[in-house]
């Protein structure tokens, strides 16, 4: 948290006042998979006291939420877009099953994909799993947002979405938090079949529990204080939510808005009253047209942006250009330098070799994805967290000999236990004939997203010692008998060595290529100092 | 200091607010650089916004972010060409966010700055600060005071003396256009 007081007046960005939000609101657990620009809120939530935890993946952290929700305890399960993907197996249903305690799962949406591999809109997932959303505009919405998440969760028993974006969560803007702090929920568990164990019998009342709730939402949305009205002039009318709201009370100030904060479901009747209330109702959302296709869908005369600014981030420049359905092109911007490996970045000799032996390379999500860019252009496809397994093995399986040979699948540690484990497990199932290789680049952090700490670490949220997946280990125990870890290092030959050796025996391959990310050999040193003051429980001085 | 922001609102009820970009490299303290501007016009009472994209910034990318303030602050982005002043941590990027300036914006970029007195060549953030701080209305103090709490105590005389370089070097000279 930026030391930025001023009395009660705070500068905060959207994911300290999320988390300053789930701190003061008695939140009981937060869990997660890091994700810019979501990681900020589980790092701040647990500087503050909060007990937060980095899952395996963002399938696992919405579990681990729920359990704890159905527990009667506050808890947030916290992610990027795209982390919701892998999350959206227990969103669906805890959507019926409902919780005891409250659940929020933060979204953390990425328009014009600064950090990411698509611009999906999880606006769409509120409407899909039918779980209520609300959606900030600002720091102090973050957080009054995030306050109003946990009631609504535990007034109607039901996960909220808190949906942010980019611009939201990165964003620092002035908080008045609410004062003190309430107690924490006591945790109990009260047995519920019907309601938690969705067998077919369980879940057909449950789903219209469901429908039913969101129907009494939609109601109490009409009157609710997360949307308000900006009055203004009447010949021009403006629907906004999210960051959205800010660019158009700039680029319109004339306007009157109706600012929406509680956007699904969505207040109908109030939007036909404000509709009916100006000359032209526009409706300005960065994304998907989620609001206009939906209010247009109730009958409600309003217009929409032109399709070209589906695409990328709202700006001022872009809502003024959308008020005036102006539709030119738009100017390029200019270039910036591109982001590339570190100069001493060990993985940049495991691309050289790829790159030197022709190798098809079936690659994966995080630091590395970089290989793709000059002088190594080492990577051949990149799909989504752990695909590079799936996919080097879908390759395998197809191509003719010469070229199957050469696939390789390449994937970071973090990644790899992300969901890269039961890409593994499909290898060691369904071999292709020719064998196959990957390599889990291992430089033992999340270094992409800022240098988190994963299952295979050995340390926690907190750099803290804890349990360890050692990942040889696990390649052995899936039945892959070539298993070799190597350390790359300039002017050594033994990773390209290995690499041509293991293309060579047609075997089922891992190899390991092991050096601890350059970027944080400091702070490494003190983990280990650190672990073994606990291991020799010692009082330790070690700075924190 | 609320000063400055009552000052503001008296004048004119909505005035424009000051729009400052930084640019530079990732780890040349883009963010940082940031971070003090917009604690200072917190401390003198003014609505902040900031806003960065910081994904790719350790991997040596470019960096830009903007901080915005005034009587009331909407969008955290500084819209092309309205920007008051563009702070370029590094030289090469100055053209390239050109842009973003309006016409009579004011460029600050290390060429104002006397490297050989720097204390500390990785100071060169916080002389640009002290170069930008002269254009301002909020007191050498309150800069120096929020300074102060962004890096370590050891630097503190340094990061003074680095400041006040910046700071003296707009009397001289203004990249104005």
């Amino acid at each position: 948290m930026h030391n930025m007081d001023d009395g009660n007046r705070l500068l905060l960005s959207g994911d300290e006042a999320i988390a300053l939000a789930g701190w003061h609101a008695g939140v009981a657990l937060g869990t997660g998979y890091p994700g810019t620009p979501s990681t900020e809120i589980l790092e701040n939530f647990s500087r503050l006291g909060g007990r937060a935890q980095w899952s395996p993946n963002e399938k696992v952290a919405l579990e681990v939420a729920i359990g704890a929700a159905f527990g009667g305890a506050l808890s947030m399960a916290v992610m990027k877009h795209v982390g919701l993907n892998v999350a959206s197996d227990p969103l669906f249903t805890v959507a019926y099953t409902g919780v005891a305690g409250a659940l929020v799962i933060v979204s953390a949406d990425d328009p014009g994909m600064h950090s990411s591999q698509n611009e999906q809109d999880n606006r769409r997932y509120a409407v899909a799993a039918g779980v209520p959303m609300l959606e900030p505009s600002d720091s102090q919405e973050a957080y009054d947002f995030m306050r109003a998440a946990i009631e609504i969760s535990e007034r109607w028993k039901i996960p909220v979405l808190l949906r942010a974006t980019t611009r939201v969560c990165h964003s620092s803007t002035v908080v008045r938090p609410r004062a003190g702090r309430d107690t924490p929920k006591a945790a109990n568990f009260v047995r519920d079949l019907k309601g938690r164990v969705m067998v077919p019998g369980h879940a057909r009342p449950a789903h219209r529990r469901l429908r039913q709730k969101l129907s009494e939402m939609a109601e109490w949305n009409e009157d609710c204080a997360l949307n308000r009205v900006v009055p203004g002039g009447k010949s021009l009318g403006i629907i906004a939510s999210g960051i959205s709201f800010m660019h158009a009370r700039e680029a319109a100030p004339e306007a009157s808005v109706l600012k929406l904060g509680f956007t699904h479901p969505l207040p109908m009747r109030k939007i036909a009253a404000f509709a009916a209330g100006v000359g032209r109702c526009v409706v300005i959302e960065e994304g998907d047209p989620y609001l206009v296709e939906a209010i247009r869908a109730a009958g409600i005369p309003v217009s929409g942006k032109p399709e070209m600014y589906r695409f990328g981030e709202l700006d001022v420049a872009r809502v003024r250009r959308i008020l005036r359905a102006d539709t030119s092109p738009e100017a390029a911007a200019p270039p910036g330098k591109p982001p590339q490996l570190c100069d001493a970045c060990s993985y940049r000799i495991v691309f050289d070799a790829l790159r030197r032996h022709n190798c098809i390379v079936a690659g994966d999500i995080g630091c590395y994805t970089l290989g793709v860019l000059q002088p190594f252009e080492a990577i051949d496809s990149c799909v989504c967290m752990g695909a590079s397994l799936g996919v080097g093995l879908g390759l395998r399986h197809v191509l003719p000999p010469d070229q199957a040979c050469r696939v390789v699948s390449v994937i970071g540690d973090s990644t790899f236990v992300h969901s890269g484990i039961s890409g593994l497990v499909e290898m060691a199932y369904n071999p292709p004939p020719n064998g196959h290789v990957v390599i889990i680049l291992d430089n033992g952090t999340t270094a992409m997203t800022g240098h988190q700490e994963h299952p295979g670490t050995g340390r926690n949220l907190k750099h803290e010692p804890t349990g360890k997946v050692v990942l040889e280990d696990l390649a052995r125990s899936c039945g892959i008998r070539r298993v070799q870890v190597i350390e790359p290092r300039i002017g050594s030959d033994a990773f390209e060595h290995a690499l041509v050796e293991a293309l060579k025996s047609r075997e089922l391959a891992v190899i390991i290529a092991r050096r601890p990310c350059i970027l944080i050999a400091k702070e490494l040193k003190e983990y280990e100092k650190r672990r073994q003051c606990d291991e020799n429980e010692e009082p330790c001085a070690c700075p924190v | 200091m609320k000063n400055a922001a009552n000052a503001m609102k008296t004048k004119n009820p909505a005035p424009a607010p000051c729009n400052i970009v930084v640019a530079g490299l990732g780890g040349q303290g883009v963010l940082t650089a940031t971070d003090i501007i917009a604690d200072v016009a917190l401390r003198a009472g003014f609505d902040v916004k900031k806003s960065e994209i910081k994904g790719m910034s350790q991997r040596g990318g470019s960096v830009t972010c903007d901080v915005r303030f005034g009587a009331q602050i909407h969008s955290p982005m500084v819209p092309a060409g309205e920007a008051d002043f563009l702070l370029a941590l590094e030289p090469a990027q100055l053209e390239p966010n050109r842009h973003l300036l309006r016409p009579g914006g004011v460029t600050i970029d290390p060429s104002v700055i006397d490297a050989d007195k720097l204390p500390q060549k990785k100071m060169l953030n916080v002389a640009l600060l002290g170069a930008l701080s002269a254009h301002l209305s909020m007191a050498e103090q309150e800069w120096l005071d929020s300074i102060g709490s962004a890096f370590a105590p050891k630097f503190l005389e340094e990061n003074r003396q680095a400041f006040l370089l910046g700071r003296a070097s707009q009397n001289k000279s203004v990249h104005q256009r």
